[in-house]
């Protein structure tokens, strides 16, 4: 099966620190992988690479979506091409009505791919409609985009957003840092449901908790900017079990999908 | 001696025989103690702490006159306040009633030109009028030379529902408009007024206008000074507002338009318990320079202040914000929060902010934080990571920056034409339609 997402040999780096030393990992289409390490291995530097963020530069490797160069595409291209990044720390933005982001992120995508641009009735169906879903009442619409949200509240925007703009390939940046187990459930059920056979997640964690709401298909382990180990959902228990440290001075393994 | 400052003396003693009022003794006597006060102060300079990055050298090198009489206005109909407004009109320093309609008013409510009041009521004048030295040189300047204006009294207990709206108008080139207003609002009174000024021609003009506020006990009053002169004109505000026990005071004031604009805004908590909200946004480009001097006298226990201040700023335009907080020895309890925060669209634009507090009384609360930057990158990525291109992202981001100021304008008529007249300023605002 080819892959949706390809990632070789990727390097990069933050503020002249290297952090991504030669990563390898491929993503079929349907397949839900979640990455596992201690602090500072390189996790949200992988997402935010792929997501596109200015100051993360790539020194070296190259990441193929559907076969074409991802990281010559402006942050905006990547995610009409059907990239989401859930963020670990969604910004307040003071101002700017959730309706407004919402509204914009959804007519561009539909732009992007052809279709009208949704008029305003259709629309407030629609959004009321996936607001629903992750259970966040309708007057969130009007208050500005996460300020003052709680950290829940804030994490089910995430996924409403998500929710609408069915993207391709979702990276959710430790979801679960900061929720409570009722709020997981919510965040964790909003994902489920937009599981298929096509719509590829990397799910970035750092404990082992959210993976029993939100089951991987694989596991990686990432150390020292590098995949130190891969397995199954399995893996994942193991290293809730047994920590990191016995990794970290693993020969570096095969990358990707176990053979 | 200073020939511009002789200039507009000599023009203010030839016209004391002809502005409104002359025919009373009292009123004779403000003016004249108004030239010999601006005369002993002269016009500010860069020396003056108040006035350090504002020059007034436009006024020296230009001699702009008064006009004895209205340019030709046809009819007001584009600025009228969709919700329905008492309207009062003033064309070059004139008042001119069949441009204005002041509707109907509840009774106990006197809303008429300064010069008719003078006229007809001057007895509710004289006491505020002619109390102790005009407080600065502009103030002297304005009392010397004012046409015109607006004069509002309301009695105990009126609420008046609809804004009172003052439009003024510029027309001429080379034109002075000295408007001076008096308002007087009575206990438990409620008002909303909308000083609006306008420019009809592209060339350099002058603008002084000065509101004179007083609110008695529980009064509640919200003013708002939209500033939307023409690019050359030189423009100088004043509000000036002393505040009874328990009264509240919403100062709003935006600035789009003029060359260079002075906007001085005053309160003074005479008594206790008073609350004062003072709001502004500065919106500027090319070689456009705007200058806002706050002044907030804790003078009474118990007083709250907030004050925030955004700043939009293109070209080679500057800003300049001075937050005033005077906290008096006996005014315990007070309660003071102040905000400046400026976003830079080009490398040649430039901001000045300084807040000044003074705090002489223990047990007080006071805060205040200035940003000066661009736009946030943050904020940037994330909406650009959802799809939104990159100049829509940014439009949105100074939307919402400046929405955080205006969405506290409790007039929606109001609110939703500054929305508007902003989302007409930022580049390619094209790409907000069908989002906001």
């Amino acid at each position: 099966m080819s892959s949706l997402i390809s990632i070789r040999n990727l390097t990069a780096s933050v503020e002249g620190k290297e952090i991504l030393k030669g990563l390898n990992l491929d993503i079929g289409p349907g397949e839900i992988h979640a990455i596992m390490g201690p602090n500072g291995s390189g996790k949200s530097t992988l997402s935010n690479v792929l997501a596109g963020r200015e100051n993360y530069q790539v020194t070296g490797g190259e990441v193929l979506f559907e076969g074409r160069d991802l990281l010559a595409l402006a942050p905006e291209e990547r995610a009409r091409e059907g990239i989401f990044l859930a963020f670990q720390y969604p910004v307040e933005i003071p101002g700017v009505s959730n309706v407004y982001l919402l509204k914009a992120a959804v007519n561009a995508l539909r732009k992007h791919r052809g279709l009208p641009e949704l008029d305003a009735m259709d629309f407030l169906t629609l959004v009321k409609q996936k607001m629903k879903s992750v259970e966040m009442n309708p007057e969130f619409l009007h208050r500005s985009v996460n300020e003052g949200f709680s950290g829940g509240e804030k994490k089910r925007n995430e996924i409403l957003q998500m929710t609408l703009l069915e993207p391709k390939f979702a990276i959710l940046d430790e979801t679960d840092s900061g929720l409570d187990i009722d709020a997981l459930k919510i965040v964790a059920d909003g994902v489920n449901r937009l599981r298929n056979p096509e719509r590829s997640m990397l799910v970035i964690t750092h404990y082992q908790r959210l993976l029993d709401y939100i089951v991987p298909d694989y596991v990686h382990v990432l150390s020292g900017g590098r995949i130190v180990k891969s397995g199954g959902k399995e893996l994942a228990l193991e290293l809730e079990e047994r920590g990191y440290g016995w990794l970290e001075t693993q020969p570096r393994a095969a990358a990707g999908r176990p053979a | 001696m200073n020939p511009a400052l002789d200039r507009y003396l000599a023009t203010g003693a030839a016209l004391a025989a002809r502005l409104p009022g002359s025919g009373l003794p009292w009123v004779r006597d403000w003016r004249e103690r108004a030239r010999r006060r601006l005369g002993e102060l002269g016009l500010p300079t860069h020396r003056h702490e108040a006035w350090k990055y504002t020059s007034l050298a436009a006024l020296e090198k230009q001699n702009f006159e008064p006009l004895a009489s209205p340019g030709t206005v046809n009819d007001v109909a584009a600025w009228q306040l969709p919700g329905g407004a008492h309207r009062l009109v003033l064309v070059d320093g004139h008042f001119v009633p069949g441009l204005s309609d002041l509707g109907r008013l509840p009774p106990r409510s006197v809303v008429k030109s300064f010069a008719d009041a003078l006229a007809q009521v001057p007895y509710l004048l004289e006491n505020v009028l002619g109390e102790g030295e005009e407080p600065d040189a502009l103030a002297a300047l304005n009392a010397a030379l004012a046409t015109d204006g607006v004069f509002i009294d309301l009695g105990d207990g009126v609420v008046v529902e609809q804004p009172i709206h003052v439009l003024y108008l510029s027309t001429a080139a080379g034109s002075m408009s000295t408007s001076r207003s008096l308002m007087l609002v009575g206990a438990g009174a409620s008002a909303t007024v909308v000083e609006e000024h306008l420019g009809l021609t592209a060339e350099a003009y002058f603008v002084n206008v000065r509101s004179e506020v007083r609110l008695a006990r529980e009064a509640r009053f919200e003013h708002l000074r939209l500033q939307r002169e023409g690019t050359k004109a030189q423009h100088l505000g004043a509000l000036r507002v002393r505040q009874a026990a328990g009264s509240q005071l919403i100062s709003q004031a935006v600035a789009m338009g003029a060359l260079v604009s002075r906007q001085d805004i005053a309160t003074h908590f005479a008594e206790p318990d008073c609350q004062a909200r003072l709001n502004g946004l500065y919106v500027l480009g090319g070689r456009q320079h705007a200058d806002h001097y706050t002044t907030i006298e804790h003078a009474s226990p118990r007083g709250t202040s907030r004050e925030l201040y955004h700043g939009i700023l293109d070209g080679h335009s500057r800003g300049v914000f001075t937050g005033r907080v005077l906290v008096a020895p006996h005014a315990v309890g007070t309660d003071a929060a102040q905000a400046n925060h400026n976003l830079l669209l080009s490398r040649e634009a430039e901001v000045d902010t300084r807040p000044q507090l003074e705090i002489y009384a223990d047990d007080v609360k006071c805060s205040h934080g200035a940003t000066v930057g661009q736009i946030d990158e943050n904020m940037l990525f994330y909406l650009r990571s959802r799809g939104v291109g990159l100049d829509l992202a940014r439009n949105l981001l100074l939307h919402g920056f400046a929405r955080e100021v205006l969405e506290k304008i409790g007039v929606a008529s109001v609110r939703e034409r500054l929305e508007q007249l902003l989302i007409e300023r930022l580049p390619e605002h094209e790409n907000l339609e069908g989002i906001l």
